[in-house]
């Protein structure tokens, strides 16, 4: 299984440094993006998908592999500012993208106001979806606004899936979450 | 996954040059279908050529009577493109239909015609709006380019750059949707263009996407949902699963092909 290598198993290339593990024909590829603001470059496997280099590579592991199918939405991430599935891309597809994970949404210490509804409204149970969740709602009010109906949040998470909850107060959370985020976008101007 | 090459070309022409050097080589699209199937070791090509660098695939544009959308044009990007809802917008609205919001993020045209999954949505709209499929090597009819399930006229090392749609006086697209895939049970395409109408179906037909003829000349004689009444698809040549049987999947061809007429208007 791809994700389950043990840590002997695992390719060195975290540690390599890039250039030398990027000479031509030992069968990697060299890759540059932005993870959560920070630049990365590294020699990977041209398999590696980019919730794998996020999770063994960059040691984010709050992105997490629900189906790794592309139905779920637990490895859901922000690429160039979009949700997307980041079990079904491959990383080095995302040469000279900015990716923003789960991890890179608290600001000095302080839950993005979309976490922060999630905890208030406990929209969560088991908690394995949630940062989907939460990349996911982002996304919404990113491309509906923060003024959201409950029949908007259910359609549109319909690309993440919960098998906890029953959706009510993840439902709850998103809209309160996208209200909290006019707020801070009012305080904030 | 099995192991493979990686290249990411700028440029269709070094795309095509990497893809003529290696018969082995696949092209990577949108990749929610390719790698799907590569993780589940049902395809395992050599070498893969990401189109997701050349930018010259990209862009949407009005040129004359046509929309023109680039093969690498995501779903996302057609379904919020001013110029899109301007010339077809049921276009548009068709691409708010397909998958999730994140796979519309990824997924393109260029790659779901590529792919002509049976149940694809897209195909229904290229082959009802008589669009053409414009590869780096010819231009392709769309009556020409479809050829059954996950087949179609494209050559080997053959790149879609772009699709050209004419703009139509009147289209509505209908879907059913399998409600856990959110792929078509049944897709019903309807375009006017003068008097003349086209109709083409998706999900159900047992050789992919086919136009429905009968309705396209009731459709022609008069343009409304009414016209339709009484049209008959023929069964043994729908799909038959879990989902829907044939004898159900006909059935609804019926139901969205009025239900895309009324949408169109």
């Amino acid at each position: 299984m791809f994700f389950r290598k043990k840590d002997s198993d695992r390719a060195p290339e975290a540690a390599a440094p890039p250039a030398a593990a990027a000479k031509a024909g030992d069968g990697t590829v060299s890759v540059s993006l932005t993870v959560n603001g920070t630049p990365v470059t590294a020699s990977i496997d041209p398999r590696t998908l980019l919730v794998q280099f996020i999770r063994e590579n960059q040691r984010l592991t709050g992105t997490h592999v629900g189906c790794d199918t592309s139905q779920c939405g637990a490895c859901v991430v922000h690429l160039d500012g979009r949700a997307v599935k980041s079990c079904t891309v491959l990383a080095a597809s995302v040469d000279g993208g900015k990716v923003t994970t789960i991890e890179g949404l608290a600001k000095d210490g302080k839950l993005h106001p979309m976490q922060e509804a999630f905890r208030e409204h406990h929209g969560l149970q088991c908690g394995y979806c949630t940062p989907g969740m939460i990349m996911s709602a982002i996304d919404i009010v990113n491309r509906k606004g923060t003024n959201l109906d409950e029949a908007t949040v259910r359609h549109e998470l319909e690309g993440n899936i919960c098998r906890c909850t029953g959706y009510h107060n993840i439902v709850a959370a998103v809209r309160a979450g996208a209200a909290n985020m006019s707020s801070s976008r009012q305080a904030a101007e | 996954m099995y192991a493979f090459q990686y290249h990411r070309p700028q440029s269709v022409a070094d795309a095509a040059a990497l893809l003529a050097s290696d018969s082995e080589a696949k092209i990577l699209a949108g990749g929610h279908t390719l790698l799907p199937t590569m993780k589940q070791r049902l395809a395992g090509p050599k070498t893969i050529v990401d189109l997701g660098h050349v930018a010259e695939l990209k862009g949407i544009t009005k040129s004359g009577n046509a929309l023109v959308i680039g093969a690498m044009t995501t779903h996302a990007e057609v379904a919020g493109s001013e110029v899109v809802r301007g010339a077809i917008p049921n276009l548009a609205r068709l691409a708010t239909m397909i998958g999730d919001a994140h796979v519309r993020h990824r997924g393109t045209i260029g790659g779901s015609v590529a792919n002509n999954d049976p149940a694809a949505d897209y195909p229904a709209a290229v082959l009802a709006l008589n669009a053409t499929v414009v590869t780096n090597k010819r231009e392709i009819k769309a009556d020409d380019f479809f050829k059954g399930l996950f087949s179609t006229a494209l050559q080997d090392g053959e790149i879609i750059t772009r699709l050209s749609f004419p703009i139509p006086g009147k289209f509505g697209y209908a879907k059913f949707a399998q409600p856990a895939s959110l792929f078509a049970l049944v897709g019903v395409a309807v375009a006017q263009t003068g008097s003349s109408a086209r109709v083409a179906v998706t999900g159900a037909g047992s050789s992919g996407v086919f136009r429905q003829t009968a309705m396209e000349g009731a459709l022609g004689k008069g343009w409304s949902a009414q016209s339709l009444a009484g049209i008959a698809t023929d069964a043994g040549k729908m799909m038959s699963d879990i989902h829907g049987d044939s004898a159900y999947r006909a059935h609804l061809v019926g139901v969205m092909a009025k239900r895309a007429v009324a949408q169109a208007g």
